[in-house]
């Protein structure tokens, strides 16, 4: 994209303030370490507070979902509650379980932080706005983003604790397979785009006129759900599920240690919140109004209010177990994933090769894909579940005479149409 | 029931403690659950961690001494607690209650058995991974219902209410207008649940097919409660041996269909509604009069036995009393339901998973006072 | 409203089906023939009229010495309930036959009067003490159970797999605290001219 030289100290254009290093200190190579530093820096300065808002605004938007408050006491409206959280847990004694494998104990919560961070590289914050701007960014989000599970893994192997291992053995499963359908998703937006760099994905949906949500809304559905299997958020957080295993594979650390595993959660979360508003909603582009609104705000609006879906379903929904999360990936996103990645090469053949008029080929497309996606998530519907699973869900009213086992089986066999006297019926209302 | 599992070299099998110390065993209940991977192997159950010797230290304790003791023995339900207790020393006496006494004790065990359920079923969905979201919205109800009890008794959880041959105090004035608010509130309540809970498809998911006990083997195992109900069996308490005036009221009993924790967790939804059925006639016709029956300071039955049962949330509790003569029991024995619906938890938790364990203890609803007493 | 049968009645039906098993039928209960428990059980659960298939509550009492279970059958299909007893025994080596054969509801019941009265029950597939622990000195809901013996004081000295790797007082060494003298004149029940006093001291 080709732009006017800026002033260095115009943000909106960092190439500029680059080239302006590069001539300052007189070499290139030096020029672009020093810029790629301070870049990181840079990122790292936000992040800190925006983790910490994140925190309060979780805490917050989830304490409404459940008729109560949320922090109101620490700050104005409970806004430095995060930071005396993380005071308390800089604070707390960082205990290590005796028989705990040494180095590699200390490891996972440092080596977990940092995938978290690079993939704050490659999201481009406007035209020219980003740490790096690579032609292989999908590739490197997947790459990152992967690393993760051997953190995990390592945490839970080396707390010597049982329940330590059951979470990370689940969470290893299930990063490992919903990879799929997020390499399937990713690819089918790269076919589209034709560009597998993120700000390459966002012009083309600033040149077509089109956010990605529109043409392609399954592989939108699939990308979010494998995302939320990756993050291990609600209704998919069988790893850390507190009812069973305590706390998974973060159940001896504490502290700090800790502090950093529950921050790099949501830390991840807004990475890819921020992730699928760059490849489904436009990212920083918002149909010419990144003229006047700045542009890294848009995406931050974006990214938002994709965060607030993420707490949304944390709120409300129970957890999935691991066989039937198992079941969703492998027998309904992978397959549908791949169905949907033909359909888009179709799509892109027709688009590309023939010359199909874009204005009108699009909705078409986008109309075709919407139906596409409707019968897949019928199909699923019905051929998922159990015959026990689709029973009403209203219980039967003993009004007759009580009793024990005849009882119930007369009743049981008046349910299958035999007349019994013994006056039950379903309760009313479904 | 059990399918024997195959046996396996044991250094194949992991032995995982859940609890006492737990977030979701309901109290300091123990399961020591021996895995293959995720599937149960095999499963045993510790309790004893909340034994306080109650029966023996109420042999040393008069009858009206033993009320407070029978709260804390199912500390979640002490209304009924207490109406069992004493419906089996007026057994002993010989003794009737006043009318008033009988339509103010139901109508506090109908309360209860709301406040119980909403309890339950809030933290069995809690057990199936919604972060509390449910259970703090039930929990409203129930944060009503332990403010009408504070009005009429001073406590919200351990009452103490019921005396033999009545209950302690009269209704406040300010009770019976709240009451009527709480009833007027609670539909409403009721039916989001039922939108927003009964049909979704996760909790569907998880609890349909889990746990099953059918109805021959529910009763062997001489559950009760809303876990023989959930299995088919049309029998309750209330309907079957009507104590306290319970024959005069119209209510049904809900049933499930195949014994598994979603249909559990369905009969007490229902049963919540038909409590507020119960309610809104016992608020409409409460007569006036005495609310306690004159009795000696010091009880002391005749020589013998009684054994009343009432239907708490949890099931059939039951009061065992032996009586020598003395101003103290000579035998007191509770029957806990939530000790008795456990005998099948091994046959309905081997061979499903660690998750769906939980979910099915989540569902027999125990508490550990009871169990352990 | 469920019926209390006759226990006289039930005898009769009893004692046609399984000779010689009747003690006595009072008008409280039914008492048995500890030998033939097993067997009038199985009659009373699977008569057609009787249909006693539901156990209501299974607990003991101890008569002075003399310990006796009792046993509350329900039927719920015909709504009517039966008292049953049996004589356990005396303190030495009680024993009955389990009912966990018959009523699967009996095991965690049985394990209860195992741990507090000490009845052994012949057939119980999984016999332990649940309450209390395994080395724990005596049966508390015997009448002879009055304090811990041997001059234990109360609540645990160890736990009894461990060997003393911990600080816990050693059995009978901890100073007893002086009572205070209210304390120590309060019995909890109130006395009445005539009671007979209470006894202290025993053993387990």
């Amino acid at each position: 994209m080709n732009l006017p030289l800026t002033p260095w100290y115009d943000f909106r254009d960092l190439s500029g303030l680059s080239s302006e290093i590069s001539g300052w200190v007189g070499a290139d190579w030096l020029g672009s370490i020093i810029s790629g530093v301070l870049g990181a820096l840079g990122i790292l300065m936000i992040i800190g507070p925006v983790l910490l808002g994140l925190i309060w605004l979780e805490r917050k938007v989830i304490s409404r979902f459940q008729q109560r408050y949320g922090p109101n006491r620490v700050g104005p409206k409970g806004l430095l509650q995060p930071v005396a959280d993380a005071v308390k847990l800089v604070l707390k004694e960082e205990l290590r379980p005796r028989a705990a494998d040494k180095f590699l104990f200390l490891l996972p919560p440092i080596l977990v932080f940092i995938p978290g961070i690079l993939v704050w590289g490659v999201i481009p914050f406007g035209p020219n706005m980003q740490i790096a701007d690579l032609n292989v960014g999908v590739l490197f989000l997947l790459a990152i983003s992967s690393t993760a599970v051997v953190a995990i893994f390592i945490a839970g192997w080396s707390s010597n604790n049982k329940y330590a291992l059951f979470g990370s053995m689940r969470v290893i499963a299930m990063s490992i397979s919903y990879e799929v359908p997020m390499v399937l998703s990713l690819l089918t937006i790269v076919f589209f785009t034709g560009s597998m760099s993120l700000n390459g994905i966002v012009q083309w949906q600033q040149s077509e006129d089109l956010i990605l949500i529109l043409l392609l809304p399954m592989t939108a559905f699939t990308f979010f759900f494998a995302a939320t299997a990756e993050l291990n958020r609600t209704p998919m957080d069988i790893s850390e599920a507190e009812s069973e295993i305590v706390a998974g594979y973060h159940t001896e650390y504490s502290g700090m240690r800790f502090g950093l595993f529950y921050a790099v959660e949501l830390l991840n979360t807004f990475g890819i919140s921020a992730f699928v508003a760059t490849f489904f909603l436009g990212g920083w582009w918002l149909w010419g109004l990144d003229e006047w609104i700045p542009s890294w705000l848009i995406l931050l609006a974006k990214t938002g209010a994709v965060y607030f879906i993420f707490i949304w379903l944390r709120g409300t929904l129970p957890r999935l177990r691991l066989d039937q999360m198992m079941n969703f990936c492998w027998k309904f996103l992978v397959p549908s994933g791949l169905l949907f990645l033909v359909a888009a090469a179709v799509e892109r053949t027709l688009l590309i090769e023939r010359g199909w008029d874009a204005s009108i080929a699009l909705p078409v497309f986008g109309v075709i894909n919407f139906a596409m996606m409707g019968v897949a998530i019928f199909a699923w519907a019905k051929a998922s579940g159990t015959p026990e699973q689709r029973l009403p869900s209203t219980a039967l009213m003993a009004r007759g005479r009580l009793g024990g086992l005849r009882a119930a089986q007369a009743i049981s066999r008046q349910e299958a149409g035999a007349f019994e006297d013994f006056g039950a019926e379903p309760a009313g209302g479904d | 029931m059990t399918t024997p599992m195959p046996s396996m070299d044991p250094r194949e099998l992991v032995t995982v403690n859940l609890g006492p110390q737990h977030p979701s065993t309901h109290g300091v209940f123990r399961l020591k659950a021996t895995l293959d991977g995720e599937t149960i192997h095999d499963a045993e159950m510790i309790v004893g961690y909340l034994h306080r010797s109650m029966e023996k230290l109420a042999e040393e304790r008069t009858y009206t001494q033993n009320i407070p003791f029978t709260d804390r023995i199912d500390y979640l339900a002490a209304m009924s607690n207490n109406l069992a207790y004493c419906l089996a020393v007026e057994k002993l006496l010989g003794i009737d209650v006043p009318p008033r006494a009988q339509f103010i004790r139901i109508l506090f065990a109908e309360l209860q058995r709301i406040a119980s359920h909403a309890m339950a079923n809030g933290t069995f969905i809690n057990d199936c991974g919604a972060w509390h979201t449910p259970l703090f919205h039930m929990f409203r109800e129930r944060e009503q219902i332990l403010d009408l009890f504070e009005m009429t008794c001073g406590a919200r959880l351990t009452t103490n209410y019921m005396r033999v041959g009545g209950v302690a105090f009269d209704l406040p004035d300010e009770l019976l207008p709240a009451v009527r608010i709480f009833l007027r509130d609670m539909p409403g309540h009721i039916s989001d649940y039922e939108d927003l809970i009964l049909g979704n498809e996760i909790l569907v998911a998880r609890a349909r097919g889990v746990g099953v006990i059918d109805a021959a083997s529910a009763i062997n195992a001489s559950f009760s409660g809303p876990a023989l109900r959930g299995s088919g069996v049309p029998f309750d308490l209330r309907k079957a041996d009507p104590y306290c005036g319970y024959e005069n009221f119209e209510f049904d009993i809900p049933v499930g269909r195949n014994g598994d924790c979603y249909d559990r967790f369905l009969v007490r939804m229902t049963e919540v509604k038909e409590s507020l059925r119960i309610l809104h006639q016992v608020v409409d016709n409460i007569p006036p009069g005495p609310w306690l029956t004159e009795l000696p300071l010091h009880l002391r039955p005749e020589p013998g036995e009684a054994y009343a049962r009432v239907e708490s949330p949890r099931g059939e509790l039951g009061f065992y009393l032996v009586s020598d003569g003395g101003p103290s029991p000579y035998r007191f024995h509770c029957r806990p339901p939530s000790l008795i619906n456990l005998s099948a938890l091994k046959e309905m938790t081997i061979g499903g998973t660690l998750a769906d364990a939980i979910v099915t203890l989540g569902s027999i609803d125990i508490v550990v006072g009871e169990i352990d007493r | 409203m469920t019926t209390w049968l006759s226990p006289q009645d039930v005898a009769v039906r009893v004692q046609a089906a399984v000779p010689d098993s009747v003690v006595e039928a009072t008008d409280v209960a039914l008492v048995l023939d500890p030998a033939r428990l097993t067997d009038c059980i199985l009659f009373l659960r699977d008569d057609d009229a009787l249909d006693l298939s539901f156990l209501s509550n299974l607990t003991a009492v101890d008569r002075d010495g003399e310990l006796e279970m009792v046993y509350h059958l329900q039927s719920l299909d015909q709504n009517h309930i039966l008292t049953v007893k049996v004589a356990a025994g005396g303190y030495d080596d009680p024993r009955v036959a389990s009912l966990e054969p018959l009523y699967h509801g009996a095991l965690l019941q049985e394990c209860e009067v195992y741990d507090l009265f000490g009845i052994t029950f012949e057939g119980h597939p999984d016999l332990k003490r649940i309450f209390l622990w395994d080395g724990f000195p005596g049966h508390p809901l015997r009448k002879s159970f009055l304090q811990m013996p041997g001059n234990l004081t109360a609540g645990l000295p160890g736990f009894s797999h461990e060997s003393g790797d911990n600080d816990w007082p050693v059995p009978g060494s901890v100073e007893e605290r002086p009572v205070h003298p209210n304390q120590a004149a309060r019995t909890n029940t109130v006395p009445v001219p005539g009671d007979p006093p209470v006894v202290q001291g025993g053993d387990a």
